[in-house]
């Protein structure tokens, strides 16, 4: 990389006016939320601008400045808006903090070659901006979840004395709900047994049939595997009907087994997708050299090929796991209250009784899912380490 | 061919037992299906919980699925495999299933029990009984609450304040489906209660009432769960909504939020129990010996310690008590409390029976313009 020289920034032209629009923006929001929208945003393009040209002119320290600024809105925030202002004083003054020294020093260049005009700087920007606002978006509603489930109340409502972070407003109250009512242990309890076995045989029967498909000389290879993957491609609800009434004449709906085959036969496609994506990778010459030396197939399998699959085998796995643990259609049809998972217990939950604790129970949700994708992350490292793929 | 075999001689077997159905032994598991909720809490406490004491063997297992009964149980019959051994509906749903033939007919004199002092079943539920099929339980009505805080200082007394957006401005909550906002819109429209069928039976009377309800359709926000209500009130996103009123009397006695009800022109309806028919006989012995004890003058009064709806059997009336925690008197919170019940409508099943799914498809029409 060649070194970063930092280009001359027009502040009157440049930089004072679009703080005066990022002011405006969070002045038209603060001044909505107190009624008066208009107002709010000529008194935030003032202040923008005030503070860009402040910060660029006697503040040369980037920490220094982004610090003081942030302080300085949270205390606004406060004296605004109670103690509850201050995480809004704190978010605005450190975004407009950090977005005046951004454009006064000529950072908002830096993922950009030094000879990008500035419609391609624009376009660069703006690129990233898009990428964070859909991140926002993913992640949002999620993070709104979280602080609602310690609501004291029974209802989805931020209250005012959460807002105004009074101890009073929350509680565990609905985390304590999911650990001793009943309904919701015995959901848990059924999650817990139906996942890991549905898990078990999706990963056997799942790692079996892509190394099957893998050999050359399996007739109508791309037929079979297109049927094995269609549960994952046929919409939920039509299997399960289908499911329903088939197992039905057979004796199995209703049934602990019956549940487990079902989400078994919906994460068999996860399995065969990830494993046979890992054994494109996978050097044939192994399994003829263990052969020549005396290892029937079982051995070579388990000795040679297994260890070295092991990782794309092991994310199928957590794939089949989360799709039964997550699968909430085909158990309404396929169990019945007797093999109550937890998002049926939600799904019925929400519609009937809008209690927090379903909050709670997605918070908890949450944190698990976060483990197994972290572990399934670190497991696709590894994998590209051992093959070679990426040199860290 | 081997399943048909074996299904023939299931079928012979279970043909052979029913005949000696008195002497049966019952089933030693119950699945109750109702809607969740605190109205199944108040249904554990006062019938299953006191049921199980005096049979510590039996499993009772509750499945929440009251609000798609008719479809499950057409499935179920289509399947030929039966899961559910007694399910709580709306009135009108069991007509439905009666008609249908998927629940069982009884004589209510056999299978239920007298009052206390003797009066026979029949006479005791009386009208109630609405069909062939329906064990009734409770009498709820649908109707409005308010947020005290945000109605000023005259609070709306009347139906029509609901229509009324210069003196209550703000949204309202409406059910997403013709049925009591048809009969609401008429009311307000200057239609005289006993006439409203015969209004709406009319396409112009439709169109009429469509009209009303078109003038406040910006400002409604239509729910489908009856928990869809309290929730909109306790975040002041609504200064009226329509619900069972006893969700109303959850959020405003249990949940202490600032709301208060509006019982002009309330709608009363009918909840109860119906055996699905084609039960294998061990099950039907259980049934009808859960039924026997849970629709008793004692039970029906019981239940209303836990939710504010009116027992079904004129004889359980007296024995209303109060409310199991919060120790207060249950019978003005009744939607049959006579000081609650100056000005109520009366839902015409037979007529909606007869009209629902073309008025269905006219209000989703509607709905979607």
């Amino acid at each position: 990389m060649r070194k970063f020289k930092k280009p001359e920034v027009d502040l009157v032209r440049f930089v004072l006016p679009l703080m005066a629009l990022a002011g405006a923006g969070f002045g038209f929001l603060v001044g909505t939320a107190n009624g008066a929208p208009l107002a709010g945003t000529a008194i935030g393009a003032v202040c923008g601008v005030i503070l860009a040209w402040v910060l660029a002119t006697y503040v040369p320290s980037k920490r220094t400045g982004i610090a003081a600024t942030t302080v300085l809105f949270a205390i606004v925030g406060l004296v605004l808006a109670g103690s509850g202002g201050i995480v809004g004083g704190l978010i605005v003054g450190f975004v407009l903090g950090w977005l005046s020294y951004w454009l006064s020093t000529g950072s908002y260049r830096a993922g950009t070659q030094i000879y990008a005009t500035p419609g391609q700087v624009l376009w660069h920007n703006t690129y990233k901006l898009i990428c964070g606002i859909i991140f926002f978006f993913l992640i949002a509603p999620i993070l709104t979840v979280m602080p609602l489930s310690f609501n004291a109340e029974n209802f989805f409502t931020f209250t005012p004395a959460m807002l105004s972070f009074d101890p009073e407003g929350y509680s565990f109250k609905h985390y304590r709900d999911f650990f001793t009512n009943p309904d919701w242990q015995q959901a848990l309890k059924n999650s817990i047994q139906i996942a890991p076995a549905a898990t078990m045989i999706s990963v056997s029967l799942g790692t079996l049939a892509a190394i099957g498909l893998s050999q050359p000389h399996v007739p109508f290879r791309r037929a079979i595997m297109a049927i094995l993957i269609s549960p994952m491609i046929v919409p939920l609800i039509i299997s399960a009907a289908g499911m329903y009434f088939f197992y039905s004449r057979i004796g199995l709906q209703g049934t602990y087994i019956g549940v487990v085959l079902a989400h078994a036969a919906l994460g068999i496609p996860f399995v065969i997708i990830t494993v046979t994506a890992t054994l494109v990778g996978f050097d044939k010459s192994l399994t003829r050299a263990a052969a020549n030396m005396g290892a029937n197939p079982v051995t070579t399998f388990f000795k040679v090929q297994m260890p070295l699959i092991l990782p794309g085998v092991i994310s199928g796995g957590l794939f089949a796991f989360i799709t039964s643990f997550d699968e909430v259609v085909v158990v309404l049809f396929v169990g019945s209250a007797g093999q109550k998972t937890l998002p049926w217990q939600m799904f019925t939950g929400l519609r009937e009784q809008i209690s927090p604790t379903i909050l709670a129970v997605a918070t908890l949700l949450v944190g698990v899912s976060m483990l197994l994708l972290t572990t399934l992350e670190l497991l696709r490292r590894r994998s590209e380490r051992l093959r070679g793929l990426s040199p860290g | 061919m081997k399943f048909k075999l074996a299904t023939l001689l299931c079928g012979a077997a279970l043909a052979t037992t029913g005949v000696h159905a008195q002497d049966v032994k019952m089933a030693d598991t119950l699945t109750l299906v109702s809607w969740g909720g605190a109205y199944q809490k108040s249904q554990i406490a006062a019938y299953s919980e006191p049921y199980q004491a005096m049979h510590p063997d039996l499993k009772i297992v509750w499945d929440e699925s009251s609000a798609e009964a008719v479809a499950k149980l057409r499935a179920m019959n289509e399947a030929g495999n039966i899961t559910w051994d007694l399910v709580d509906v709306v009135a009108a749903d069991a007509i439905r299933l009666c008609d249908e033939g998927l629940a069982m007919e009884f004589d209510a004199d056999e299978l239920l029990l007298p009052a206390t002092d003797g009066t026979p079943a029949s006479e005791d539920f009386g009208d109630l009984l609405v069909s062939d099929c329906f064990i009734p339980q409770i009498v709820y009505s649908t109707t409005f609450g308010y947020r005290t805080d945000m109605v000023g200082d005259t609070p709306p007394t009347n139906i029509c304040d609901v229509f009324d957006l210069e003196k209550y401005p703000g949204k309202r909550s409406l059910e997403k489906r013709p049925i009591n906002n048809m009969e609401w819109a008429l009311l307000c429209d200057g239609v005289a209660k006993a006439d409203v069928y015969d209004v709406l039976e009319t396409e112009e009377g439709q169109a009429r009432a469509l009209a009303k309800l078109d003038t406040i359709k910006d400002e409604v926000v239509w729910w489908s769960a009856g928990a869809d209500t309290p929730q909109l009130l306790a975040d002041g996103e609504v200064v009226m909504g329509s619900t069972y009123n006893g969700r109303l009397f959850s959020v405003i006695e249990e949940q202490k939020q600032p709301v208060a009800m509006l019982w002009d022109a309330q709608v009363f309806d009918l909840d109860g129990w119906i055996i699905p028919a084609g039960l294998p006989a061990e099950h039907q012995a259980r049934v009808e010996d859960f039924v026997k004890f849970a629709t008793d003058t004692q039970r029906l009064a019981d239940q209303a310690k836990y939710i504010s709806y009116g027992p079904a059997r004129n004889s359980s009336a007296p024995l209303v008590g109060k409310h199991a925690d919060l120790g207060i008197d249950m019978a003005p919170h009744m939607p049959t409390d006579p000081a609650n019940a100056t000005n109520t409508f009366l839902y015409n099943y037979t007529w909606w029976a007869d009209y629902r799914d073309d008025l269905d498809a006219k209000f989703q029409a509607w709905l979607a313009q």
